[in-house]
Order: structure tokens, then sequence, then C-alpha cells
């Protein structure tokens, strides 16, 4: 397909392209916004690359999704912000469905901390080497992620303790 | 401090992990503060539980602090007591029918949501708006901001010690309600943005009030400035008080004003212009300070910058439709529905299957909101409904900012920061 990208954003590809040649495994564009797909065991370096080649100093958000039925069941997308040339880039990485780890970007970007543990809370991607990791929501002793698809709309009766209203009785 | 002190002296009897894990994270969280000698002969340190049902933390935010005497050695933030999974609803949900659910998160200021919403599913689903929609959105996301920001300044100053002038900013809140109430059809939970335009027109009676209300709130505001800015109590609780250096922002995420406070200026609406925002003229007010005051001189002077919006706004009105004619697309106007039969199907059909968006199309559109980048990622698998909808909302990120911030101020400024950085916990825990 062919992209329509910024100057600044070609600059950026072509970047990715020539020292990651065999790491970046998609680029693509849809509906004006730019994605990039690259392993999940490369993310630290390319995060690095991207930060101080091209100046992706801010870290807007960490979105978790889950694809359910593919085979790589959960992705990652990490929404990045160039202040220099005013763009915006997709990083994404696919996880497999059994026992989702990826190594966390804090040490990149500070602001992943909470972003991160918002994903790990809602779909149960662990992110290794993170400062903090805990839940964010839903209390440490819940033991379901609740916005994994097979998680019911209207959640399974019983999985939350709720306080006793009526301290009297017993 | 120990963490069997801590947790013998909080002694969860619910939710024991969570609240445990709690307590050993302040025990872990780094900070710069050297640590004071083991035993403590005054007995000066203690663990303070702050909310969530505190009145000064502006909703149901939970702040576990420790203290050395009157400072603050560090912060955790609990959060998640208003977690209602409105991602996960979305899900379950036409894009239309859930825009009143964007309503309820930041519910100070919930016409930018709507906006926010549509903007995104006009991007996914390429649809066109009409001219004159973009211009009645934009004074109504404007409206919103000044809503907005005189909430924030209602409660900072009520924060810091005046009551009264809560009530003063509230009776100009409560104008822009009229003009909701009379724009859109309610007061508070607008929902007045639809998928291809909005719902209807302005009214002559909301443009006379909205005319009215941009022709007196000036003198308002210079009351405001008047009695704030070189008011000695005001300046000296908020001087050098929660300072954030701009590398520190940029590293965090702050966004919106707390951002332009500590010297960035990053706006949405001028990093990437939606809807008109390319054809009116405003700046964006940055400080370099970081303090809490900045903070409230960025908010203030963006209420100007509001009002110069609505004013240009209302002179570049064009004529025209307010909804995209195209039935595929956006509602049919309620004429249309009640006298013709297509209008009847199409009305049922949208609201049946609602717009959908190609198969594995995905967009993110981000809205500067009164508090900071608002953005809506979506992806479609080529139903009416989003197969997934993620909210970054700025309240989020900004209560990560606080976690910092807190570190070594005093414990009576721990109120006076909150408010500064106005958070809305509506949003921030979805």
């Amino acid at each position: 397909m062919e992209l329509d990208l910024s100057p600044a954003l070609q600059k950026t590809t072509n970047g990715l392209t020539e020292t990651f040649s065999e790491k970046i495994i998609e680029v693509y564009q849809t509906s004006g916004d730019t994605f990039i797909r690259i392993p999940s065991d490369s993310v630290i370096e390319i995060c690095r690359y991207l930060k101080d080649e091209h100046r992706y100093t801010f870290l807007s958000d960490v979105i978790g999704t889950d694809r359910y039925t593919s085979e790589d069941r959960f992705e990652v997308i990490y929404n990045l912000i160039s202040l220099r040339d005013r763009e915006r880039l997709f990083v994404k990485v696919w996880l497999p469905e059994e026992n989702p780890e990826i190594e966390s970007v804090t040490s990149i970007w500070k602001s992943a901390n909470w972003f991160e543990r918002e994903v790990y809370d809602m779909f149960g991607i662990r992110f290794l080497n993170h400062p903090d990791h805990r839940r964010i929501y839903m209390p440490e002793d819940y033991q379901y992620f609740p916005l994994r698809k097979e998680f019911p709309l209207l959640g399974i009766p019983g999985s939350i303790e709720m306080p006793n209203t009526t301290p009297d009785k017993e | 401090m120990k963490l069997k002190e801590i947790a013998s002296k909080g002694k969860p009897t619910f939710f024991k992990e969570h609240q445990n894990k709690f307590y050993q994270s302040l025990e872990d969280k780094h900070t710069t503060i050297e640590e004071f000698d083991v035993d403590d002969p005054l007995n000066s340190r203690m663990i303070l539980n702050m909310g969530p049902q505190h009145p000064a933390t502006h909703g149901v935010l939970r702040l576990l602090l420790e203290l050395k005497g009157e400072s603050i050695l560090k912060t955790k933030l609990d959060i998640g007591y208003l977690h209602r999974g409105v991602e996960k609803i979305a899900e379950n949900k036409t894009y239309q029918e859930f825009m009143p659910y964007t309503d309820r998160m930041d519910y100070l200021s919930p016409y930018s949501n709507n906006v926010a919403l549509c903007l995104a599913v006009e991007k996914i689903a390429s649809v066109e708006v009409p001219e004159r929609a973009h211009y009645i959105r934009m004074i109504g996301c404007e409206l919103a901001r000044i809503s907005s920001h005189l909430l924030w300044l209602g409660t900072l100053v009520m924060d810091a010690g005046a009551v009264s002038f809560f009530i003063w900013t509230f009776r100009e809140r409560e104008k822009i309600y009229d003009i909701m109430d009379n724009l859109t059809g309610h007061r508070f939970t607008v929902s007045h943005a639809r998928i291809g335009g909005v719902a209807n027109d302005i009214t002559p009676e909301a443009m006379g009030l909205i005319k009215e209300f941009i022709n007196t709130f000036p003198k308002e505001l210079k009351d405001y400035h008047k009695l704030l800015d070189r008011n000695r109590i005001f300046y000296n609780r908020n001087e050098n008080v929660g300072v954030l250096t701009t590398e520190d922002a940029l590293q965090i995420g702050a966004k919106g004003p707390v951002l332009r406070a500590s010297g960035y200026a990053l706006d949405f609406r001028r990093f990437k212009p939606y809807a008109r925002y390319d054809e009116v003229e405003f700046d964006v007010p940055t400080r370099l300070e970081g303090d809490n005051l900045a903070r409230y001189y960025v908010r203030m002077e963006e209420m100007h910058e509001s009002l110069r919006i609505i004013r240009q706004c209302l002179d570049k009105l064009p004529k025209g439709p307010v909804r995209t004619d195209n039935a595929k697309q956006a509602y049919p106007s309620k004429d249309e529905v009640y006298y013709s039969m297509e209008g009847m199907i199409h009305d049922f059909m949208m609201t049946d299957t609602g717009i959908c968006p190609p198969d594995g199309a995905e967009a993110y559109h981000a809205v500067e909101s009164p508090k900071g980048e608002l953005g809506y990622f979506i992806q479609s698998d080529g139903t009416g409904h989003p197969w997934r909808l993620k909210i970054s909302t700025p309240s989020f990120a900004n209560l990560q900012v606080l976690e910092t911030i807190l570190d070594g101020e005093m414990i009576a400024d721990t109120v006076v920061i909150i408010g500064g950085v106005d958070p809305v916990m509506g949003e921030a825990d979805k």
C-alpha cells in the first residue's frame, strides 16, 4: 500500500528501516494515523532510538487491546508525540495469549508508569522491570481482567468483596 | 518507617491484599529526601490517609501521605473509586448510544467530551461535517471550557480559604447552564453533538444569551483579577507551591494547563487543528514558573482566549445545515422522521445498527478539553459497535503528576495543589 507520509514522518520511518531493517514488521496508515509494528523483544531499543534521534519526547498514552481470536492475542500500542516535528506516531507490539509480558518503557518515559499499570489492570499484560507493578482501578484482591473479551459485561457475581452494611448482625 | 508499623497503623479489614500492597508501595517509593533516623522520639512521623471522602479532594481521590511533622515525605495515590468500566460498556453500544456516557466522564465540561467522541468517529468513518456544525461545536466547547475553569477557580479559592468566592463563580456558571439549556435542551449532561454534526441549530434565545454572556463576562473576569491577582493571602498560598519544571512535566506526561504552566505550549487546537480552530485567532497562554500561581494565570488567560474564540465564531458563523444529509452516516432530522417513510427507516437503522466504519480501521483523535489532551482511540471490526474504544484522559495523566509534585510539600498545601492540578475523578477513573 502506498503511504502518504509527511516529510518528518518519512524521515522517521526511513531512519527506522535503515537502523532496524530486520525488526520493522510493518508500517501502515489508517484514517490518517501512522502505525509501526515491531517485535516485542526490541521495544526498548526502538523506543529509545525514537526518543533520542527523532525527539519523540512525549508519551501520550499506552493502549492495550484484545484481538481475541487472532494468533497473537494482545496488542500494546504506544502513542508517541514528537514535539519537534509536531507529529504523532503509534508503535505497536503483538503479544501471545499465553503469559503476555513485555519490557516496561518507564526507563524511557516516566509517564508510562500509570499507563502501563492501567493496561495490566485491564488486560493482564505484565510489564517487566516496572517500578510499581500494581493494579490501578480494580483492587489488588480482584482476580479477573475486565477488558478481556471473555469477561462478561455484567461482571462476575461474588467476585468482589462488598462491605458489611449491617455491622450489628454477623 | 517499616511496613509492619505502617500496616499495623492502617489495620486493613477490607480488600486486605490491596491495602497492604498500597502501603508497601508507599514504603518502596523512591524519594530524594534523605532518610530520617529510625528512632523517632517525638513521634512526629505518621501515615495519613486522606480521602476518598474528603471534600477537598474533588471527588473520590485517596491519598496516602507519609508525614514528618508538617512536611510530606512521600505520597501515593489510590484511584478507581469511580471506575465504571465505560470502555467495556462502549464495546456493547453503538457509537451514538455511547455519547451520554461521555457526558459523565468529565462532568464539568460535557460538551468537549461529546465533540471528542464525534470527531474520532467521524475520522474513522470519514464523515463530512457541515461548516455551521463545526462553528456551533467550537462555541459549545469554549463555553464548556469557561464553565470548567469557573468551577476550578471557585474551588481553588475555596481550598485557599475564601468560601464566598465560590458562589460568585457559580453565578456565572449558572448563566452557562442556562445557555446550554437553551442551546441543547439540557443544563448539565448536554449530549448535543451528533455524529455528522450537532443535534439542533442555535435558537435565537440561545444566541441572545450567548451574546449577553460574552458581553458581561469580561467584567466579571476583571473583578476576579482585581480580587485575586494581588491578594496577599491567595498569592502567598500559591506562589512556589507544587513546582513542576518543564523537563519533569514532559517526562511525567503532564497535560493541558498543567503542562502549559510549566512552560511548554502544547495545545491540540494548534498542534493538529480540528473543527475550524485554524480559522480563528487565539493565543496559547503559557507560564514558565510551573507553580500553582502559574496554573492560576494560565487558566484565567484561557478564559479570555475562549471568549475571543466565541466572539470570532459568532462573527463567522456560516449559514447552512447543522448535520450531514447522508442517511447512512447520521440521524435524519426529526421533520423527516415524522413526515416521511424513508426518514423513519433511516432513523430506525441508525438506532439499530448505527454507523459502521470499515473493518480493521483504527483512528485516534485528540481534542484540547479544558483539562488537556482528551483522545479517543477506536478500533473497528466493521460492525456498528467499536471493537475497542480507549479514552485517554487528561485527569488521569495529571494525577500521576500530582503523585510526584506533592513530595516535599507542606501538608497544608495539599488541598491547594490538588485544586491547582484540577483533576476530575469521573474522567480519571473512567
